[in-house]
């Protein structure tokens, strides 16, 4: 197996290290970065819970792998709330409509909707509703998600 | 201390916002995977590629000696670390022998044979592929009707029917079937389900000290798993600690440590090494023990006024080779009659073994009685040419005929299915809908309604270990509370539920509260999350031991303060007495006094502040009813199914919190919109799996879930607390449900097929017959 040098930044902080050309950046941020809320659930790029942002961008971490991630800005779930642990927008609506049970598939869903409401990015209901067919949840049928979608799509939650 | 508490408190009945929700929504929740240990192997399996054969060599060199592999295990190298598996009673219930690995004859594909351990999955991986074996095939039963013809699947077994059950013939029975005025049967294949937790089964095993173990593994029960790990190596239970803190998702597949992570651990013992595996979802979607696969062909007996007379049943279920335990359908058996007068019953159940995967336990086992019965009443007033809320109305049980035993002998008490079925007619206009699809079929639209009805269940208090739950909660020495319960949630919110409870009774704010149920040594055995029960058992003993709890503060308060304990309450943290607002003191003051100064203390009185309580319901179940209606539409074009309407009536009894409740029937509802329309695990010819990642089996996604409507109303269970349990309800009468609205759709082009799912390819082959409307 090659080994490859790689550096990315990851929730703002720079993370050096060597890895297999064959690790999944998910896997990596797992295990070399420590940052566990990145859920591996499905592992072929149908569920989205191993959902992080690439450059802003949200990508499915298990279909991606680390070395195409050298020298990207990678926020993951752990990222997402403000630096004095107060909730994002998106994660104060998921917990004000119940939009999570077990929180496995949670993270993955977070991010998704992170990059599509985050700074000057607006997206309707329906974009929202789009972006969420692409994540599977098994707890809660979906509606505290589809609460949340409308919540952040009238810009409700400040 | 019986008198329900009224379900309008300043936390009972409240939509909390979840305490677990701080951790999941941040990325700090900890689940099986993200525990790491140093020096920890990693598991992978090596599987059988055939589904029936004797292993005639298996060549593991190659495996062993790449590098990174620290060891290939087989049946043989594990030894007496093979051991036999238990079920989530503890129980062998007489099913085939199972073990991590099997030694010489597989009996499905994806049976494990041996073990790589190595420093990383991606190497144990690499070694698996390096693993060579020469099987001697022989040709594998599939199917019930291939077990029904074929040689045995376990050879020490008499027959390939593991377990049948049945009630003694009823004599009357055959003369009723004779004279009714109506008599309908109707036939139920339900499809074989991959539960699909989102996360997938876990375990990561460190055998610590001399003779203990500490396990940390998705389960359902830190104390059920605790002991059947204990039971299957030979361990004294007290040490095995299980620890479990976050849970993605049980539904029944984790209410046991089963192969794979039973294998895990005898790894960790063997080799005195930690060990870890985690499931992949390839290997959760072919060889995690499945549910449901079964048919049953039911038998309606009526008068001339459609009242039921008779009732009969013939249930078969396919077990595969290893099931979790014998289904023969027991519960199907006990719960079939449901909220119906039925004055006679029979039921005939087996449960065969075949070459496929064992078969699990799936939120509500037994939820195939609500699709049979409630397809079939519809389809009785179809042939008896009555309304089908109509049919229900007249079978139905009243509030004036219970408290009754039903044909079973089984005690029916405090129900109100017609009372929540009235509830929900209030909600939907019929005589509107049946016009718009009068309307709708005239332009090609094929609408439809479907309406069920059901009671569940909950709190089953009789089967080991589903006995009794144990409550014990601290107010420590800064105020503060916390409570170990006997409780474990895969997603159920008992961290603010039984959070809120707490903060009731005590007087404190829920915010003071902290529950711990992860770690099978720091609180009461209990069977954690299985059959609905920990609002109503642990909900109850949390009100008791609070109430030992109160007491005591009241007492401690009474004596320092001079007062009568009758005149001291306590409200949001302070303890107070009433007429004297200066003697008001904070629980942090009694505290220090209970914990600090034993003199100022009631004579006798033990210090500290903590308490305990174990209950058991008095009744054998505490059933919720439900009454449901949903309105859909079939697409000519396509066969797609799409839901336009859900309604939920349903009395769960006191709601601790309406936002859990109606996550817990959601839930279901998706999940048993999964069932009837999207899910199957399919199995081709050869015994292989052919749904095998998430592209090939459907979960329901957002865009196949309506917005569900709720209504509900509270009938105070007999329990201490009122509370019923919810956690199954959504799933049983979500099918039956969904399952009418479609047949009412597809009215027009002649029966349903009997097979589930009602796939969109299903349903338009049938539409290509001409409507006759």
């Amino acid at each position: 197996m090659s080994d490859h040098e790689i550096s990315m930044t990851v929730n703002g902080r720079t993370c050096t290290s060597r890895v297999e050309g064959r690790m999944t950046l998910g896997d990596f941020l797992r295990e070399k970065v420590g940052q566990t809320g990145v859920h591996m659930a499905c592992e072929h790029g149908v569920c989205g819970a191993c959902t992080i942002l690439v450059d802003g961008l949200a990508v499915r971490s298990c279909l991606m792998f680390a070395v195409q991630a050298d020298g990207a800005d990678v926020t993951t779930v752990e990222g997402a709330a403000a630096p004095d642990g107060s909730l994002s927008p998106v994660q104060q609506a998921m917990r004000e409509c119940h939009a999570l049970q077990c929180g496995f598939c949670t993270p993955g869903v977070v991010m998704t909707l992170t990059s599509l409401t985050q700074g000057a990015t607006k997206s309707d209901e329906k974009t929202l509703l789009n972006a969420m067919s692409g994540h599977l949840c098994r707890c809660t049928g979906y509606q505290g998600i589809r609460k949340a979608i409308k919540q952040l799509a009238a810009g409700e939650a400040a | 201390m019986n008198a329900p508490i009224s379900g309008a408190g300043r936390y009972i009945g409240q939509r909390v916002l979840r305490k677990e929700d701080l951790r999941l929504l941040t990325g700090r929740g900890q689940f099986v995977d993200d525990v790491s240990i140093a020096g920890v192997l990693h598991v992978a399996y090596v599987r059988s590629e055939i589904a029936r054969g004797r292993i005639v060599s298996m060549d593991l060199e190659a495996a062993r000696a790449l590098h990174g592999v620290h060891a290939v295990l087989t049946a043989a190298d594990l030894g007496k670390f093979n051991a036999r598996c238990s079920n989530m009673h503890l129980h062998h219930n007489d099913g085939p022998i199972t073990r991590p690995l099997t030694e010489e004859f597989v009996r499905y594909v994806g049976d494990p044979i041996a073990m790589v351990l190595a420093d990383s999955r991606y190497i144990a991986e690499d070694a698996v592929a390096l693993v060579w074996v020469d099987y001697e095939e022989e040709d594998p039963l599939i199917t019930v009707e291939d077990a029904m013809s074929g040689p045995l699947v376990h050879p020490d077994r008499e027959s390939n029917v593991l377990l049948q059950i049945g009630l003694p013939p009823n004599p009357e029975f055959e003369k009723i079937m004779a004279s009714a005025t109506h008599v309908v049967t109707g036939t139920l294949r339900h499809q074989r389900i991959a539960q699909s937790t989102m996360e997938a089964r876990g375990v990561v095993s460190n055998p610590t000290g001399m003779d203990e173990l500490t396990v940390h593994i998705g389960c359902q029960s830190t104390h059920i798993a605790s002991a059947a790990i204990a039971q299957a190596f030979e361990l004294p239970e007290n040490k095995v600690r299980v620890v479990a803190k976050d849970v993605g998702g049980g539904f029944g597949l984790k209410a046991q440590p089963w192969r794979e992570e039973v294998g895990a651990i005898a790894a960790s013992l063997l080799l005195r090494r930690p060990v870890k595996w985690i499931e992949d979802r390839f290997e959760a979607l072919t060889t995690s023990c499945p549910a449901r696969e079964s048919d049953i062909t039911t038998t309606m007996a009526f008068d001339k006024d459609a009242k039921l007379l008779a009732l009969a049943c013939v249930y078969n279920s396919n077990n595969g080779a290893y099931p979790h335990m014998p289904d023969a359908g027991m519960p199907v058996m006990m719960f079939m009659p449901g909220p119906y007068r039925i004055p006679v019953y029979q039921f005939v159940g087996k449960a065969w073994l075949t070459n496929t995967v064992g078969l699990g336990g799936y939120r509500a086992p037994w939820a195939i009685e609500a699709l049979a019965r409630e397809s079939l009443f519809d389809k009785a007033a179809r042939q008896i040419g009555i309304d089908p809320i109509e049919i229900r109305r007249r079978n139905l049980l009243t509030a004036s005929e219970v408290p009754c035993l039903n044909a079973l002998g089984l005690e029916i008490d405090n129900i109100t299915p017609m009372e929540c079925l009235d509830n929900l007619l209030t909600k939907i206009d019929v005589p509107a809908f049946r016009a718009e699809q009068a309307e709708g079929r005239k332009q090609g639209r094929y609408l439809g309604l479907g309406i069920a009805t059901y009671i569940e269940p909950t709190a089953a208090n009789g089967v080991f270990p589903l006995l009794s739950d144990h409550a014990q909660i601290t107010i420590d020495h800064a105020g503060k509370v916390i409570a170990n319960l006997s409780t474990h949630s895969q997603g159920q919110g008992i961290e603010t539920t039984h959070a809120q409870i707490i903060a009731e009774q005590l007087g404190v704010n829920v915010d003071d509260v902290t529950i711990y149920q992860d770690d099978s040594t720091r609180s009461g055995f209990g069977p954690g999350g299985a059959g609905s029960r920990q609002a109503v058992v642990a909900g109850a003993a949390i009100i008791r031991a609070a109430k030992i709890l109160t007491d005591k503060v009241k007492a401690i308060a009474a004596h320092a303060l001079n007062a009568n304990p009758n005149d001291v309450t306590i409200e949001d943290g302070m303890v107070k007495v009433a007429g004297a607002e200066a003697m008001s003191r904070s629980l942090k003051e009694i505290a220090e006094l209970a914990y600090g100064d034993a003199k100022r203390l009631p004579p006798d009185m033990e210090g500290g502040l903590e308490a305990q309580y174990r209950y058991t319901a008095e009744r054998m179940f505490t059933h919720a009813s439900a009454a449901h209606a949903c309105i859909v539409e079939v697409d000519r074009e396509t066969g797609f199914t799409n839901i336009l309407r859900w309604i939920s009536s349903e009395d769960c009894g006191v709601q601790i919190n309406p936002a859990i409740v109606e996550g817990q029937i959601a839930g279901g509802l998706a999940q048993a919109i999964g069932v009837v329309l999207h899910e199957e695990f399919t199995i081709d010819a050869r015994g292989n799996p052919t749904a095998v990642t998430f592209k090939d089996y459907h979960l329901p996604a957002i865009t196949d879930v309506p917005t569900f409507e709720y209504t509900h109303i509270t009938t105070p269970s007999f329990s201490d607390g009122g509370f019923r349990g919810v956690g199954e309800g959504g799933m049983i009468i979500g099918g039956p449900t969904l399952l009418n609205a479609i047949a009412d759709a597809m009215l027009p082009f002649g029966p349903l097929p009997d097979a589930l799912p009602m796939s969109p390819t299903k349903l338009h082959n049938l539409m290509q017959n001409e409507p006759v409307v």
